[in-house]
């Protein structure tokens, strides 16, 4: 592999250098701001196909708060995303709930309780459970955990919020694993040495100084754990079973795991392929066909709002960690 | 006949009490819970790749891998699925990398400490926590309709281009900041110029952190289903087997990562052991790739000699 890479690099070098210094710098400089074009550019095409809605239909209260979404019935057209936000919200919460305790008890296993080979070891793992592509979690809910589930709880269909709750808590753990690993490493060692120095065993030393001191870093590892799990797509879209149902109820239990549901993300990825793009039509109105298309882009801006306010809040803690250090 | 004899109270000063006896129970206890947790988070995805690969292993033959889909998908192999995988794995690195690397030398040796570069830093944080499907759209909304490639392998690229750009940037920036300013500096005091030095001394020093993240994109982009579903992915394409060219840039191509979901949703009747055969050739390879990834790096740190 050396040889090959030395042969690689040698041409790379020969195509450098026969490009003059000025345009290779000016070319770093383009590319460098290129993650804002994309980020704008994201922002600016699903605003565009998205924007004939909002213009002539959008309505928050209608959009926001009902649950009735019949996008393509013919008498009674509606768009209301509340069911879909509480399938998001229900999958959210369900893989919250795994992802929580079992990234950070890892976390804090990696960090404190464990020598340095089983780390690496460990360490390894982890990076390859977040490696596994989520249609092959979404295939895992639904041939291995859909039978499981209904053996174990004996709900009539074992597509539901627990099954798409475990699958992408299982998928979000990794990430939580790992920034809050991190946290952990950046509490100064002067901290851990004073702790010791009073006789505290490292169970202490982990519940009285490390968790308290990293506590925004790990705040920012479960923010970072909830985007993944609201933007995830393939997984919740073969995992959730797939009806647009409310999974909470005023009553007790309130809140209803072996229910089906359906979340934004999976809205997008089912129903993009049968929504037609039409153009406007005589006098410069779209067709009523023409909405659910438009729709499903205003969903994307919602979900693309949603994530945007996440990054930037966890992006903020870290940098406040950072500067803190 | 006063011998220094150690007072027996002070030797019970070293025996544990049942306080510190209690401290040590409790921190063994959470040990165990802590290391329980890891186990919990770990053993399933090893149980998971058993189980999967028990239940492909009937289909599992070198036919399956370079057959071409019969009978609606009922019979058969996966090998377009595949040829279309590489295809989108390989136009979406030529973007990407060049890209992504470009960018990674802005912003560890070419950006000051101002608000451009936070803004900068902002959205390449933002980009990796878009989700998917809103790649899709965007994708959609870009490619396939605005810049007119329609649903083609081109525009799939793009799309998956983008998204797998944030992990280059990173991975480079990464690799490069590992290189000590030393030698930036030793290479400057010789008369040479910034990019001479980054061409010379920091980027041939940090090729491996830099292959690393090539490598972790390829596992990514191979992966990604929602991004290529509505800008290039197609269900069926009649492909010659042993056909390495069967997709032009502006046709759209068969995918792995589709055709697993296509095939367990949308076709009745599929055996089972296909399914879990094509989920195995699918997690194989990025599993693969990964493992590559960190054996990259494991012999870079072991060379490395600063």
């Amino acid at each position: 592999m050396g040889g090959a890479l030395k042969q690689t690099l040698q041409t790379l070098r020969r195509i450098a250098s026969g490009l003059s210094e000025r345009t290779i710098v000016a070319l770093i400089h383009l590319c460098g701001i290129s993650a804002i074009v994309f980020v704008f550019g994201i922002f600016f095409f699903v605003f565009r196909e998205g924007s004939p809605f909002l213009r002539d239909i959008f309505d928050f209260r209608s959009f926001f708060l009902s649950e009735e979404w019949h996008p393509t019935s013919v008498v009674n057209r509606r768009y209301g995303i509340l069911a879909l936000l509480a399938g998001t919200g229900s999958v959210t919460v369900m893989a919250m709930l795994v992802a929580i305790p079992f990234g950070l008890g890892t976390a804090v296993f990696l960090s404190q309780f464990c020598g340095r080979r089983t780390r690496e070891a460990l360490k390894i793992m982890v990076e390859l459970l977040a490696a596994v592509p989520s249609v092959v979690w979404g295939f895992i809910g639904l041939m291995v955990m859909n039978p499981l589930i209904v053996r174990l709880t004996g709900a009539p269909i074992g597509l539901n919020v627990l099954n798409a709750g475990i699958v992408v808590g299982l998928m979000s753990a990794p990430i939580i694993v790992s920034i809050a690993e991190d946290a952990i490493r950046a509490v100064p060692d002067t901290y851990v040495e004073a702790a010791e120095a009073l006789g505290a065993t490292r169970w202490q030393l982990v519940y009285r100084v490390v968790l308290p001191a990293a506590k925004s870093g790990l705040l920012a590892a479960v923010l970072l754990g909830v985007g993944r799990a609201v933007g995830e797509t393939m997984a919740v879209l073969m995992a959730t079973g797939h009806s647009i149902h409310i999974p909470f109820t005023a009553e007790a239990p309130f809140f209803h795991p072996l229910e089906s549901v359906r979340t934004l993300t999976a809205t997008i990825a089912a129903e993009l392929g049968e929504a037609p793009r039409l153009d406007t039509g005589p006098g410069g109105i779209f067709p009523v066909e023409a909405r659910h298309y438009q729709s499903l882009f205003v969903i994307g801006m919602a979900l693309f709002a949603i994530t945007f306010l996440i990054s930037v809040t966890a992006d903020l803690i870290v940098k406040g960690i950072r500067r803190k250090a | 006949m006063n011998d220094p004899v150690v007072p027996a109270p002070a030797l019970s000063l070293f025996r544990a009490t049942s306080f510190t006896r209690k401290k040590i129970r409790v921190q063994k206890a959470a040990g165990i819970l802590f290391g329980a947790m890891a186990c919990a988070l770990l053993v399933p995805l090893l149980a998971l790749v058993v189980y999967l690969v028990v239940n492909a292993w009937p289909a599992l033959t070198w036919e399956f891998l370079t057959d071409v889909p019969q009978g609606g998908m009922r019979r058969g192999g996966i090998w377009p699925a595949l040829i279309g995988t590489l295809y989108l794995v390989v136009f979406s690195r030529l973007f990407s990398t060049p890209v992504g690397v470009l960018a990674g030398v802005y912003l560890n040796e070419y950006a000051k400490d101002n608000w451009l570069t936070r803004v900068v830093n902002l959205a390449v944080v933002n980009l990796a926590g878009v989700p998917s499907i809103v790649h899709a759209l965007f994708g959609v909304g870009a490619f396939v309709i605005f810049a007119g490639l329609g649903k083609s392998v081109l525009a799939a690229s793009l799309t998956l281009a983008i998204m797998t750009l944030p992990v280059m940037i990173v991975a480079t920036r990464e690799a490069l900041a590992a290189v000590p300013m030393a030698f930036r500096v030793a290479c400057w005091n010789l008369g040479a110029s910034r990019w001479q030095t980054i061409r010379t001394i920091v980027l041939p020093n940090s090729i491996g952190g830099i292959l690393t993240g090539v490598i972790l994109e390829v596992c990514r982009a191979a992966g990604e289903t929602a991004p290529i579903m509505f800008t290039g992915a197609i269900f069926f394409k009649a492909v010659e087997r042993w056909d390495f060219f069967p997709y032009s840039p502006r046709e759209q191509c068969m995918a792995l990562s589709y055709h697993l979901h296509a095939i367990s949703t949308q076709v009745p009747g599929v055996p089972e052991p296909m399914l879990y055969a094509t989920a195995v050739v699918l997690l194989g390879f990025v599993l693969a790739f990964n493992s590559l990834a960190i054996v990259v790096r494991f012999r870079m740190r072991q060379r490395k000699k600063w």
